[in-house]
């Protein structure tokens, strides 16, 4: 059967390959089923909401820096927002908040990270000619495209965009009453939500079928690179983690707007008891967090797996322990869900819950540590070759060891308490998550763009673009660990009444001067995106010397990939630098039989096998040419 | 160096299913753990105390029975099918299709019980959660429902054989997950309430 299927598969692609000459613009550009092409609207669509979501930041970093600042020059954008003294509208400042939060986490670091390079990478580098289903593919773009302008629009409505946080704590979240963005905004977020979680286990259930069913021939589990088993273990967590968020979504719904109670429970209101009774918050939280957890792995796992790959390739050596770095994201995989209650210290649980909750959290700590073992030893003694790629790789795991350390301090209960919800706990997660993963997610866009636009992009511009943004993210996150020492909580409109506040003044304005050069620094990375696409130098066909299938394709692949048969891989893909080869990589189409000169004693071994298995294809092929 | 690039194509997958087969298996996966989050959530808010108790209704043993009946006729239709027995697919399909129905009629009746007896969906939330358990199962069955009938037209055109199994096995498969599914939900009630 599943030879028939596996036919089947190939001569559909085939058809469409024959067809490709037709395609108009509509399934080309916009309907389309290649993956590829969906992996550039997941990027694109991905840019977007990162301008979005920075320049948000950039709006309430004005306010918590300079406190006394007219801002009426944001008037033209804002309008009713900024009030008559130039002031910024306290409530909106809590929906800029969460809306930050929710599209940096969602839209960019889960569908722009893991949609666009899952997308791109898995059949390229697994050697399949598409996804296991296009349709559904394209299905995911457009339940996130949908998804999107809801969450869009609600920027933009009278009440302003859900403010409750991105976490949507209810009561907060689940009454009108309580504020503003409680109202529509928070239902426009909800159903934004339901269509983003629709788009995710669409995508993932793609991911993982097509990996475990559409590698080619020798392409085994041992044999895959790292970024291929980054992206399965990420969808794996999303398949697991989504629905719970939708459970947890959908109660919250039933409360909102039905009248249930599972969530609230005797909430007064102006003096007056709501009819809710029996409900529980801390149970939002539960669900919420077994979601919530696994989600930072699923923004950070992609981007981990990209720098395995790039940083590998640019110092030209094997990744160091490539069964050391599977096993570690596996433990990562497993212990991302067991440890959610860390997010749940001061929420009244029980103290003896929280120490096994703190023990299971503080064991991730190794798997972690693995990972960054392997990438500096990776790199030791390496002809290190300093792309753009490999800058924003190394960028990662910089931020992956600082941010990382402060994890250690917040997985501690006793510790946490007296940190819980102040700026360093922004700090932390800004380090280890959100700009560990945008670097990842710039790594992966230098080192892919000849392949996904036949172009290079300027190396100038990005070593501009990488040292800006690399300075930049050190100067604005590593203050804020001293601010929330000092006890800054997050999420507040201001500070000045508080008197110890005032001689962090001017820590905080230069947090916030910093975000905005930052900020205003990716625009060199917009400009040579945009610019090398049309005008970059011409790619040639394996600009990094990579050893991985997607490099074997032509400049610009049609729908299918390979023109002709699918390569089959003979090796790891990590054979750089391999002693007594010509070159100094050997790309996994290359046979163990072809490089006699470089293979170890047990790979001499594999050659007779890999010789008979050569023989039989050669007459499977045979027969077929007879047949055709 | 060419010479040594083998391509092959046509060969066998590392795995043996079909990638749509796959697909659904993976789907059944985040259906589990949307429950398991609702059950979950179920003992987590019990323990917390304030529960109200009340006697699930009586007609759960019988929809339960119809369910497994359902599950038995379409087993009957996926033999059948087997033996390219065109008249006991379809009739064996249109039972289960009927069974089904009759199951949802009889969950309905469960909701006009469980008001009866005062347990509303708008209260305390041991009856809410009971009440969007069997919702939301059953909104998970009549998509089961849209998808045997899909089925059963193809079966009209003669799509179904004994040689052309896999959208009909995906079916089968989806529908005997979903009546597993009822049967640890009423299960898990009886245990819990």
């Amino acid at each position: 059967m599943a030879t028939a299927t596996v036919a089947n598969h190939d001569s559909a692609s085939h058809d469409h390959h024959d067809h490709e000459h037709h395609d108009n613009f509509v399934t080309k550009y916009i309907f389309t089923q290649d993956h590829k092409m969906i992996g550039k609207q997941f990027l694109i669509t991905g840019m977007f909401w990162a301008l979005i979501g920075g320049f948000l930041s950039i709006l309430f970093r004005l306010q918590l820096g300079f406190p006394e600042m007219d801002l009426s020059f944001l008037r033209p954008l804002l309008g009713g927002w900024i009030d008559e003294a130039g002031k910024l509208d306290p409530t909106f400042y809590l929906a800029l908040v969460t809306m930050h939060g929710t599209i940096m986490v969602f839209f960019v670091l889960t569908a722009g990270l893991s949609g666009t390079f899952s997308n791109y990478l898995i059949p390229l580098q697994i050697g399949a000619r598409d996804m296991a289903s296009g349709f559904m593919n394209m299905l995911s773009y457009w339940f996130f495209f949908v998804s999107g302008v809801i969450m869009f629009i609600s920027l933009f409505i009278k009440t302003g965009p859900a403010g409750g946080g991105w976490v949507v704590y209810p009561p907060l979240s689940a009454l009108e009453q309580a504020i503003p963005g409680s109202g529509l905004g928070m239902t426009l977020w909800l159903v934004a939500m339901t269509f983003f979680i629709a788009s995710s286990l669409l995508g993932g259930i793609n991911y993982i079928t097509t990996v475990i069913n559409l590698r080619t021939k020798g392409m085994s589990f041992s044999r895959l690179p790292l970024t291929i088993w980054a992206f399965f273990l990420t969808a794996v967590i999303g398949l697991l983690s989504f629905p719970v968020l939708f459970a947890a979504a959908l109660l919250l719904v039933f409360d909102r707007s039905f009248g249930t109670s599972f969530y609230l429970s005797d909430i007064y209101i102006g003096g007056e008891a709501l009819p809710n009774t029996g409900g529980s918050p801390v149970l939002y939280q539960h669900l919420f967090w077994f979601f919530g957890h696994p989600e930072v792995y699923i923004v950070l796992l992609p981007a981990l797996g990209i720098t395995s790959e790039v940083i590998a390739t640019n110092s030209r050596k094997p990744i160091f322990g490539y069964k050391a770095m599977i096993i570690s994201m596996l433990g990562i995989t497993i212990l991302s869900f067991i440890v959610w209650a860390h997010h749940m210290f001061v929420s009244g649980m029980n103290p003896f819950l929280g120490s096994i909750f703190m023990f299971l959290t503080l064991i991730i700590a190794v798997p972690s540590a693995v990972k960054v073992f392997n990438y500096l030893t990776t790199l030791w003694r390496g002809n290190l070759i300093f792309t753009p790629a490999m800058l924003f790789s190394i960028g990662l795991v910089s931020f992956f060891i600082s941010g990382g350390l402060t994890g250690i301090f917040l997985g501690n209960s006793a510790i946490d308490i007296q940190l819980h919800d102040t700026y360093f706990v922004v700090a932390h997660f800004h380090l280890v998550m959100g700009s560990a993963s945008f670097f990842g997610l710039m790594a992966g866009v230098y080192h892919w763009f000849p392949k996904m636009f036949g172009r290079m992009m300027d190396a100038k511009l990005g070593y501009i673009h990488f040292w800006l943004t690399f300075t930049g993210v050190y100067l604005v996150f590593f203050p804020m660990h001293y601010i929330g020492i000092a006890g800054f909580p997050r999420r507040y409109y201001s500070w000045t009444n508080f008197e110890f506040a005032n001689m962090y003044t001017d820590l905080n304005m230069f947090v916030s001067v910093a975000a905005i050069i930052t900020f205003t620094a990716q625009f060199i990375f917009i400009f040579n995106f945009f610019y090398s696409m049309y005008r970059g130098r011409k790619a040639t066909l394996n600009p990094w010397r990579s050893n991985t299938l997607e490099w074997t394709t032509p400049l610009h692949p049609g729908h299918g990939n390979w023109p002709g048969e699918i390569p089959t891989v003979y090796r790891w893909p990590y054979d750089y630098s391999k002693p007594g080869a010509e070159e100094d990589f050997i790309p996994q189409t290359v046979p163990l039989s072809a490089t006699p000169e470089s293979n170890l004693p047990h790979e001499q071994e594999l050659v007779k096998l890999e010789l008979e298995i050569m023989k039989e294809d050669e007459e499977v092929l045979v027969a077929n040419e007879s047949k055709h | 160096m060419e010479k040594e690039l083998k391509y092959v194509d046509m060969v066998e997958q590392p795995i043996s299913m079909h990638p749509k087969k796959f697909a659904l298996w993976l789907f059944i996966v985040s259906v589990v753990m949307v429950f398991a989050g609702w059950t979950s959530a179920f003992i987590v808010r019990q323990a917390e105390g304030n529960w109200l108790d009340y006697d699930l209704p009586q007609i759960f043993w019988v929809t339960s029975g119809i369910v497994i009946l359902s599950s038995i006729s379409l087993h009957w239709a996926y033999i059948s099918a087997k033996k390219d027995n065109f008249i006991q697919l379809r009739l064996g399909m249109s039972l289960a299709m009927i069974l089904g129905v009759c199951f949802l009629i009889g969950q309905w009746f469960s909701w006009k019980a469980l008001v009866a007896s005062e347990v509303f969906f708008v209260g305390n939330p041991a009856g809410s959660f009971l009440y969007v358990l069997t919702g939301m199962h059953a909104v998970h069955l009549i998509s089961g429902l849209i998808f045997l009938i899909i089925v059963l037209i193809s079966t009209f055109r003669y799509k179904v054989h004994s040689k052309a199994m896999n959208t009909f096995e995906m079916a089968t498969t989806y529908w005997h997950f979903l009546g597993a599914l009822w049967i640890y939900l009423f299960m898990f009630l009886l245990l819990n309430h």
